[in-house]
């Protein structure tokens, strides 16, 4: 029998961990599907190397959350046994990986905001939050650099490079303004020295994404409408996928261990 | 008293020297002692407490560290030592002690810059090749054979080279 979903009791704290936690591993996640599959071997274990720190980060994020929220769940049980709609993770993060520019893009965009929200949350008034803060930011300024050269290379490439490189930008733009909204219930932390504000972060996010967009010769869209929903658990079609087989093992042999 | 003083500073540097010398699964020439992932140790009685710090969030040598480190223990006399793992403040390669960036050298990877020089987006980086010295190198791949490591090229002697990357 297939194991059951587990019951998380989301209060503010817990929830916003498990959203970092989600982003992290679902990115992690995506990233180790090129295991194998990428252009090249360099990239093939850069992808992979990447996909390591943000699970490593993923790990330490479920494992605050669960022992914040004090009851039976652990890093495993998080990972493992939530369905679709338990997940918080933003839309950005579960998109397919689709071409070799589609997952750069994807990775340039999220890093961009993690350089920066990690380092800001190294200051924050939770010691925990903190720490991870401080082991995070290191790992997304190489992963920042990495995408960065990427776009670049690709942007003011080839003309087919160019060209799924400017389509990526525009097919994935809708799915970062979700990274900027803030509930009633993260407002709270924010005022507490918890959480950042994370339109504070807003200007100089653009500015990275200008500057290097701006020397790959590609261009980012002016459409401001922006998708929503990851964090309250409304996903597209794409996670469910994903969790089948992320979660696949655990489902079929529950408590099962190496 | 003065005598139980001395026992317990005698045995918590046979424990320190224990745990001190296990090594690097990864890069078995450096203990995890000249990488500064050991941290602390502490006597309790005879139960003994070792703090470690991973250098890299998802470090797979981890677990194995720490398994190493309670087989050490066990075997320098301690009983069922336990190895906690702290996170801050965060791992950095300037923690490496000198004796660890020779031993890397010799061992044919570029030990670690300062990590001044980790925020440049686009910063030029110098590393000397380790094989002939010469500071006419390139970058090959921004993540090389482990999460530690850069690989690298050496446009003198032509060799490539793994680099320890600052953090």
């Amino acid at each position: 029998m297939p194991a059951a979903n587990i019951q998380v009791s989301e209060t503010p704290l817990v929830l916003y961990a498990l959203r970092r936690a989600d982003d992290a591993l679902i990115l992690g996640h995506r990233l180790s599907e090129w295991c194998g599959h990428a252009p090249m071997m360099e990239e093939d274990m850069a992808l992979s190397n990447i996909a390591l720190d943000l699970i490593g980060q993923a790990r330490e994020l479920y494992t605050y959350a669960a022992k914040t929220e004090g009851k039976d769940n652990d890093e495993d049980k998080l990972a493992y046994l939530r369905d679709v709609r338990q997940y918080r993770n933003l839309l950005l993060v579960e998109q397919p990986n689709g071409d070799f520019a589609q997952t750069l893009v994807r990775q340039f965009f999220y890093s961009a905001f993690a350089d920066l929200y990690w380092r800001a949350m190294m200051t924050s008034r939770d010691t925990t939050l903190a720490a991870i803060a401080a082991k995070s930011e290191k790992e997304s300024a190489y992963h920042l650099r990495h995408a960065s050269e990427w776009i670049i290379r690709l942007g003011d490439g080839t003309d087919e490079s160019r060209q799924r490189t400017q389509s990526a930008i525009d097919h994935l733009w809708a799915f970062t303004g979700e990274m900027f909204a803030v509930d009633d219930g993260e407002r709270a932390m924010i005022h507490a020295g918890i959480a950042v504000d994370p339109g504070t972060l807003r200007g100089r996010w653009m500015t990275t994404l200008s500057d290097v967009v701006g020397e790959a010769t590609l261009t980012l869209p002016q459409n401001d409408w922006m998708q929503q929903g990851g964090r309250s658990g409304r996903h597209g079609e794409h996670l469910g996928h994903l969790l089948s087989e992320l979660q696949s093992m655990q489902r079929t042999f529950p408590g099962q261990t190496w | 008293m003065v005598t139980v003083l001395e026992h317990d500073s005698e045995l918590r540097r046979r424990a320190w020297d224990a745990a001190a010398n296990v090594v690097d699964p990864e890069i078995p020439v450096l203990t995890i002692a000249d990488l500064g992932v050991l941290r602390d140790v502490v006597l309790d009685g005879d139960h003994v407490e070792v703090a470690i710090t991973p250098t890299y969030s998802g470090c797979p040598a981890m677990n194995m560290i720490a398994l190493e480190i309670e087989l050490a223990l066990e075997r320098a006399g301690f009983r069922q030592p336990k190895v906690r793992t702290v996170l801050s403040p965060a791992w950095t390669t300037d923690w490496m002690s000198e004796e660890g960036r020779r031993k890397l050298h010799a061992y044919g990877i570029a030990p670690p810059q300062s990590s001044h020089s980790r925020r440049a987006l686009f910063g030029e980086q110098a590393v000397t090749c380790p094989q002939c010295g010469s500071q006419e190198t390139e970058l090959l791949s921004e993540f090389g054979s482990t999460s530690c490591k850069a690989l690298w090229r050496c446009k003198s002697c032509r060799e490539p080279f793994d680099y320890f990357k600052c953090h």
